[in-house]
């Protein structure tokens, strides 16, 4: 079996993220970049399944800019056999996104899609269900447990209810949860060995898939302040401004 | 347990300018050499934090074509001011009074770990390996007791100790010649210096607490290039420090503030300090209106020429500011650092090569340009232990009338930990309330830093004696480590009347403020599991 993950370079957790003076979008320039979260999951439960004799090869694939690569090389730290890379600059769109998956798809010709459920900067959630229904394949979203069965995949995915158990058949789209596992950290040695791995470069108008954006971004800004909070002496006043200062009962 | 080991011609521990300028000089002298670099913070220039007016004489001699480059050394100094600040009124002090090494008029604002960044780029276009996340936690020994290289810190472990299922084991980096370049307070160059009595027959070192904040301000009160720095308020006569104010490019000003760790009374918060000085009206009147979008800090070495450890011993150097190589007067450290770099680079090559003793590195220290920078500059902080006017007066005769060259040295007589005074004979501080316009609470402060240290880990700033906050250090000083640390990481909490040292670890700007002044030296800063800390944009 051969997994396909997909990672995303997105700005880090853990900076604070600024918009633009002229509202085009968020501050990137000298902003640390990391892989977005879940795909870091993604890989981890790939290089996992690889580990337990379950999988024979697994495909890293980013679609960026040139710094994108980065993503790859990170993935291949912690067990990816080899790297691609479909290089697009300026904004990207989920639907591009799939339909580029989906030539890489056709090219490399995994039985399993792995990717993050979403990803942090643009909270989409939708690359991976629009990459089933591109390809016709079924999906499996929001997966926190992976069980690997012959030809079938048993997925215990988080859902508002709590946890609902499917079964499906190979090929198939995963789109990892955050609970799915705890990604390894990249050791030493292995980013030395992950310098060495190939890395293909594909240029996105080679595979002749149209980026252009569907959407047209009218403003980015920030959200509004929380106004500081008051205090109530006692539940009649908080009623009393509920109802009439605040008007939601 | 038995760790994997790589061995390297030169290992390099921290990614800041003196540790990127050894490793490009080595590749310039011989491009065979492997060179390895580790840093403990996510990327190069994450943990870099600095004013900063960047005077170029070294990267001149290191890169001298750095302005084909793209370096991102672009704001020349245009114009300079200094004043005198009353609590309410300011003076402003003609610029040709002052010392000439006060003057910046061929110099350049720069964010530092912008420069960094760079360097990195241009190490790793000549071959250098650089490791991002991976703290150097332990210096290793071969059996003569010379340095063999350094372990990295292991990954995965929580916080009792045990392994997690990530666990990662750290490895060896085995070098020829280990290179230390941690900055100010690294705690393996500690280590280094007490092991090998490096600071034999030197003062004690000496430092200060850095602030800087960056604001996005209004276009009428920007002047791209204008540099300033002020005295006085609100410290008070005794207590060193000052601050500047840097008029980068896209309307950012760099804001600062700068105390002497030699601070007597415990009640003082060098924090807040910093935040009432921006309340001053030559101060607000600027970033009144603006934003404040990067807040951060960290120690630096005040010492200077006196308090400079021997910087060779066997199998290792020490560089920048892990021995301590900032020159206070000038208030700059970056061309220093970088020159310190450039001298070690060249001592090892010839180690290397024509199996020269690293002690070497001293005589070429000597005959360069840096060690008489250092020296003409080392009676100037040691002047203000008189306090700011009798400084000021000494200054102007030592920097301007003899420009360094008066035949005597003067001393620092105490290290910054011994100089509180008990809580109850010194008066307490009355800071004034945040407005969260211009000045604001620590938590939103560090919220800005992007600080954060995996969960679960291991606390990361050691007690030696787990009791004496509360049984000693509360009582007698008041535990001033509620104040001088800038990211609230120290607490003094009361649980059902029982008061309780609380360390949040997580915080941790890695300033390195509580390892130096804490008055017993009872906490210790060792390394958090790799990429842990600050992630600071272009500070």
């Amino acid at each position: 079996m051969k997994i396909l993950v997909a990672v995303k370079r997105v700005i880090d957790y853990n900076v604070q993220i600024r918009v633009k003076e002229d509202g085009t979008g968020v501050v990137t320039d000298n902003v640390k970049m990391s892989t977005n979260p879940p795909d870091d999951n993604a890989i981890e439960e790939a290089v996992k399944i690889k580990e337990a004799g379950n999988a024979t090869e697994v495909v890293a694939v980013t679609v960026g800019e040139e710094k994108a690569q980065e993503t790859v090389r990170k993935a291949l730290a912690v067990g990816a056999d080899r790297g691609i890379h479909v290089k697009v600059d300026g904004i990207l769109e989920p639907l591009a996104v799939s339909k580029i998956l989906q030539k890489i798809v056709d090219k490399e010709k995994p039985d399993l899609v792995f990717m993050g459920k979403q990803a942090i900067d643009d909270d989409c959630n939708q690359t991976g269900q629009m990459l089933s229904a591109l390809l016709n394949w079924p999906q499996a979203t929001f997966a926190s447990k992976i069980d690997v069965k012959d030809n079938k995949l048993e997925v215990t995915r988080e859902i508002d209810e709590g946890l609902e158990t499917i079964e499906i058949n190979v090929p198939a789209i995963v789109t990892c949860d955050l609970r799915l596992n705890e990604p390894r950290y990249a050791s030493l040695p292995n980013i030395m060995k992950a310098k060495k791995k190939p890395i293909e470069e594909i240029a996105a108008s080679d595979l002749g898939v149209d980026v252009s954006p569907r959407l047209e971004q009218l403003k980015v800004e920030e959200p509004p302040k929380r106004k500081a909070g008051i205090k109530v002496a006692n539940v009649a006043e908080l009623v009393q401004k509920l109802k009439n200062e605040a008007k939601v009962i | 347990m038995s760790r994997e080991s790589m061995e390297y011609d030169v290992v390099i521990i921290g990614g800041g300018p003196s540790g990127l300028s050894t490793a490009i000089k080595l590749k310039q002298l011989d491009t065979n050499l492997n060179v390895c670099l580790l840093e403990k913070a996510s990327e190069i220039g994450a943990h870099i934090l600095s004013g900063n007016v960047f005077e170029t004489r070294a990267l001149d001699e290191l890169l001298p074509n750095w302005r084909e480059l793209n370096s991102p050394i672009k704001t020349k100094v245009t114009k300079e001011k200094f004043l005198f600040l009353g609590k309410s009124k300011s003076l402003s002090w003609p610029t040709w009074l002052l010392p000439a090494v006060q003057q910046n008029h061929k110099n350049y604002i720069i964010s530092l770990a912008n420069l960094c960044r760079w360097l990195a780029e241009q190490a790793e276009s000549l071959g250098v390996e650089i490791f991002p996340g991976f703290p150097a936690s332990e210096i290793l020994y071969n059996e003569d007791g010379s340095v063999k290289g350094v372990a990295t810190q292991d990954m995965g472990i929580d916080k009792d100790g045990n392994k997690k299922d990530s666990f990662e084991p750290g490895i060896e980096l085995l070098g020829k010649v280990t290179v230390f370049a941690e900055g100010c307070r690294g705690h393996l160059g500690k280590q280094l210096i007490e092991k090998f009595e490096l600071n034999k027959g030197k003062d004690p070192q000496q430092y200060g607490i850095g602030f800087k904040e960056i604001w996005q301000i209004e276009d009428k009160n920007h002047e791209e290039g204008l540099v300033m720095h002020t005295a006085g308020w609100p410290l008070d006569n005794n207590t060193y420090g000052g601050s500047f104010m840097y008029h980068a490019e896209n309307k950012q000003v760099f804001l600062g503030y700068v105390i002497g760790l030699d601070y007597k009374n415990p009640h003082l918060s060098p924090y807040d300090e910093f935040q009432r000085f921006k309340t001053h009206p030559a101060i607000k009147k600027i970033i009144e209106g603006g934003k404040r979008i990067s807040y951060g800090a960290r120690a630096l070495i005040e010492g200077g020429f006196q308090s400079l450890p021997k910087m060779f011993m066997p199998g290792a150097l020490l560089v920048g500011c892990d021995a301590g190589t900032l020159n206070m007067p000038k208030i700059k450290g970056s061309h220093t650092a970088m020159k310190s770099g450039i001298i070690a680079a060249e001592t090892i090559n010839e180690h290397l090569k024509e199996n020269k003793d690293l002690s070497i590195y001293e005589n070429k220290f000597k005959n360069s340009w840096l060690y008489k920078e250092l020296f003409e500059a080392r009676n100037v902080k040691p002047s203000f232990s008189w306090g700011l006017i009798l400084g000021i007066i000494f200054t102007g005769i030592d920097q301007i009338l003899f420009r360094g060259k008066l035949p005597f040295t003067l001393k620092h007589k105490h290290a910054d930990h011994e100089t509180l005074k008990p809580a109850n004979q010194m008066p307490k501080i009355d800071y004034p309330k945040y407005d969260n316009v211009i000045t604001f609470d620590k938590t939103s402060s560090v919220y800005l830093t992007g600080t954060n240290h995996a969960d679960n880990q291991p606390v990361h700033l050691k007690l030696k004696d787990p009791d004496l906050p509360i049984n000693y250090t509360l009582e007698k000083f008041d535990e001033p480590a509620q104040r001088y640390c800038p990211a609230g990481v120290y607490e003094v909490q009361k649980e059902n009347d029982v008061n309780k040292f609380v360390i949040n670890s997580q915080n941790c700007i890695h300033c390195k403020t509580c390892d130096i002044k804490e008055p017993s030296q009872n906490i210790t800063w060792v390394t958090p599991e790799g990429s842990g800390g600050p992630r600071y944009g272009n500070m």
